[in-house]
């Protein structure tokens, strides 16, 4: 009996061990990923600005893509369009096919970074998935600019 | 009129479910069995009073009636039938409505095929289920009433969105909710189990056809979601870690480690408290996961205050559904009776490693979707967390359960030999070997993962075979193969095929990630493309014309060697009742992958920009699915698990496989 005490202790206290182990392991893995490139900022143009980003490094930009902004280029792949929370633009090209739900007017979400011009070239731009979600962070945090544009001039 | 009867239909439901969940206990208490033969009638009338409120909403979608204001928000008269119908569950509302039908729908069969289990824990169970069902009621009537009329009655409506409308689609919420669903039966058993305060491993029988069925739906819901963003969204990929995706892999993580520890609780008595503690766990992520995808808890932070009665409401049933069950476990569970022994190596320790690990990944993956949530609700920087997270995550963890996987089948129960599992399953380490040199090694180290994932997939590929193998005395008695394959149990050829689609599915992850071929081009007509070794002509592109919206569809040619071998129609629709693109993607599966094309919008002259692929051994991800889903239905139909089977027949057959 008390044999079988002990190894079921023992028993216990090693699936417990394997699991705290798992556990340490997890946290350290999120801690290192989170580190790394997998973590992107997100950021809509007024804080591209404020926070002075490098060129070069990866961020994820959101805003309103501003209408009249949609140019093609030439080689018929690669487009550029000005994304804005109506405080503050940035112009973004991009090459590849957009995203069904890509329109002038409308939130979008680019990943990418800063040239040294100040043009955010982006690699990726996000669809919409459906009707009830939108990609975090499209809608300007200043709504108010954007619908009243002739008070937010005062500020 | 038709909507005032579902409306009340769902009030009459509430009632009664109220009833459901408080009569049962009450007749427990007092040992009153008609009090408790209750429960099993009240449950077909929450069933009833379901279906009736929701055939009322599905009518109205059907027949167009825009004076209802969920009708015309998400609904339009030109739209395909097939759409008028999926319109129901398309949306916030509906999809609540069919969270409820199939509460009850579930709860019904219960009481409908539980006739074996007694009186007492029947009725305990049904209640919990009742219970459950009252929350979500009161949710509906007071927050989220899909028959508030509409008035002035517009015209048409305002149609429902484009990219819904697919068959994929149409199909994929119904089968989720299925799944979300018939893990609360899970969650009910263990709830009822803690209160009687015995768990047993007659209990882990009763238990495991329902968590099973709710796998193999979730498995086949989240195949239809990843197969629909690879053909419908036109940008090849199939997952992308989003948190709507996320949502709904973590129940699915929850419940295969559920699925596995109940063998342990059914098979040896052991691990019964960690078994309950899934099962609730499980139920939790699948009611978190459909408030945070339908609520818009994700979408934005800010949508709690758009609704905050919504969001006040999910919070507090989330809080008492997942706080009170677990307080419940907290207190009863230490009193569960104390577990069988076993030894380090056994069959048992494999399937604890697999539920750690498993747990441990639905743990980071939970991590990975919330803490940009949190860090943006406590004030921090607004921040995304990437697909290498979630992939770095799985590749770590994951990989050691695909080696324990080879092994675990091969270990005895209690005590288990790791040599002479190891000995056996040498020809799978050669082949796994031998597919990662060759792959590494060709490529000077810039293909080592492909190389690594590669030989994980035929290891575990092989080791399943040899497992059967060895199973069937093969190579020992080769004779008596036919009349073995007979007498093996279902329920292990549902783990072999279960497990032989893992690998087939870490096949097609493999091969494709690594070898796809993607071009994006502008063409004229008659102009062709070399891609992959095969050449895709486009001969033109024509307008055409569908019953709500109008497209244009290219026409190409594959030609390999010179002969013509398939045709692709991709098409790039515009939907009018709301005006809005959708890329249907042309795909033409061949023996060696996917041939892929979308088009893209005109580029003048012409021209039109294109994009194309080939996708080598993609189709293996669904394959590899519906192996798993295969073997699901295998382990279902075991004799032994059957509930309803006569007791003389089961007991034989149990005393056969002991």
């Amino acid at each position: 009996m008390s044999k079988g005490l002990k190894s079921r202790k023992k028993q216990r206290l090693i699936v417990l061990s394997t699991a705290v182990a798992a556990l340490v392991g997890a946290v350290l893995l999120v801690l290192f990923a989170l580190g790394g490139d997998s973590l992107s900022l997100f950021l809509q143009p007024s804080s591209v600005l404020e926070k002075k980003i490098q060129a070069g490094q990866r961020f994820r930009l959101g805003g309103l893509v501003q209408d009249g902004s949609f140019k093609k280029l030439e080689d018929g792949l690669t487009y550029k369009f000005v994304v804005t929370d109506c405080a503050a633009d940035i112009p973004v090209q991009f090459k590849g096919l957009l995203p069904d739900l890509f329109r002038e007017g409308q939130g979008v979400v680019t990943e990418g970074a800063l040239d040294a011009t100040g043009i955010f070239m982006a690699d990726t731009v996000l669809a919409k998935h459906d009707e009830n979600y939108t990609p975090k962070g499209t809608m300007p945090k200043n709504v108010e600019a954007c619908e009243h544009p002739e008070k937010a001039a005062g500020y | 009129m038709i909507p005032e009867i579902g409306h009340f239909a769902l009030a009459v439901a509430l009632m009664l479910a109220l009833v459901g969940a408080i009569v049962p206990h009450v007749g427990i208490a007092r040992g009153d069995a008609r009090l408790m033969g209750l429960a099993d009638r009240v449950i077909y009338g929450q069933f009833l009073m379901a279906l009736i409120a929701f055939g009322a909403l599905t009518y109205a979608y059907v027949i167009s009636d825009f004076s209802v204001l969920n009708v015309a928000a998400n609904s339009h008269t030109a739209k395909p039938m097939l759409y008028k119908i999926s319109g129901v569950w398309g949306n916030h509302e509906g999809s609540l409505m069919l969270w409820v039908l199939t509460l009850t729908l579930f709860a019904s069969a219960v009481a409908w095929r539980g006739k074996e289990l007694p009186l007492r824990f029947r009725s305990r169970v049904l209640a919990v289920q009742s219970a459950l069902i009252v929350g979500f009621l009161i949710f509906i009537l007071f927050t989220s009433n899909p028959f508030l009329r509409l008035d002035p009655v517009p015209v048409e409506g305002n149609g429902l969105n484009p990219l819904l409308q697919d068959p994929g689609l149409a199909f994929h919420p119904p089968m989720l909710y299925l799944g979300y669903v018939g893990l609360s039966i899970a969650f009910s058993f263990a709830v009822a189990a803690l209160i009687e305060g015995e768990v047993t491993p007659l209990w882990a029988r009763w238990v495991r056809p329902w968590t099973l069925s709710a796998w193999m739906l979730l498995t086949g819901g989240l195949v239809l979601g990843s197969w629909w963003a690879y053909y419908e969204l036109g940008w090849g990929g199939w997952w992308f870690w989003d948190p709507v995706e996320n949502a709904a892999f973590m129940p699915w993580l929850i419940a295969s480690a559920l699925l596995h520890s109940s063998i342990v609780v059914e098979k040896r008595d052991a691990l019964k408290s960690w078994t309950i503690l899934l099962a609730i766990i499980a139920f939790s992520f699948s009611l978190f996961g459909t408030f945070m995808v339908r609520s818009g808890v994700i979408t934005s932070v800010h949508s709690f205050a758009n609704d905050p009665e919504r969001g006040l409401y999910i919070l507090g049933f989330l809080a008492v559904v997942v706080g009170g069950s677990l307080s419940l476990y907290a207190w009863r569970a230490p009193k569960l009776s104390p577990s069988g022994l076993f030894g380090m190596v056994s069959r048992e320790s494999a399937l604890v490693l697999n539920n750690i690990l498993l747990s441990t990944f639905a743990a980071v993956v939970l991590v990975g979707t919330l803490y940009p949530m949190m860090l943006e609700a406590t004030g921090g920087a607004q921040i995304t967390v990437g697909p290498p997270f979630f992939e770095f995550a799985a590749i770590v963890l994951m990989s050691p359960l695909i080696v324990a996987l080879g092994f675990g089948p091969l270990l005895a129960w209690k005590r288990g030999r790791i040599g002479r599992a190891g000995q056996m399953l040498i020809p799978a380490l050669i082949v796994a070997l031998v597919a990662f040199l060759a792959v590494a090694w060709d490529s000077a180290g810039g293909l080592l993962m492909t190389g690594f994932g590669l030989g994980l997939a035929l290891w575990l590929i092989v080791s399943v075979f040899l497992e059967l193998f060895e199973r069937l005395q093969l190579f020992k008695k080769p004779e008596k193969v036919l009349s073995r394959m007979k007498a093996l149990p279902r329920a292990t050829w549902g783990m072999s095929f279960a497990h032989l689609g893992i690998g087939v599915i870490l096949l097609g992850i493999t091969v494709s990630e690594a070898w796809t071929t993607e071009k994006l081009l502008i063409m004229a007509p008659g102009e062709q493309a070399e891609v992959a070794g095969f050449s895709f002509r486009l001969h033109g592109v024509e307008p055409v014309a569908g019953p709500n919206y109008t497209a244009i569809r290219g026409h190409f040619t594959v030609a390999e060697d010179g002969q013509v071998f398939n045709q692709l129609f991709p098409e790039d629709r515009v939907y009018t009742d709301q005006v809005m693109n959708t890329t249907e993607a042309a795909i033409a599966p061949i023996w060696t992958g996917d041939l892929y094309a979308v088009i893209g919008e005109s580029a003048g002259e012409g021209k039109w920009s294109v994009r194309l692929y080939f996708k080598p051994f993609i189709s293996f991800l669904w394959l590899g699915a519906t192996f798993m889903i295969v073997g699901g239905v295998f382990s279902l139909t075991d004799r032994r698990k059957r509930i309803g089977a006569p007791k003389g027949k089961r007991s034989k057959s149990a005393a056969g496989a002991a």
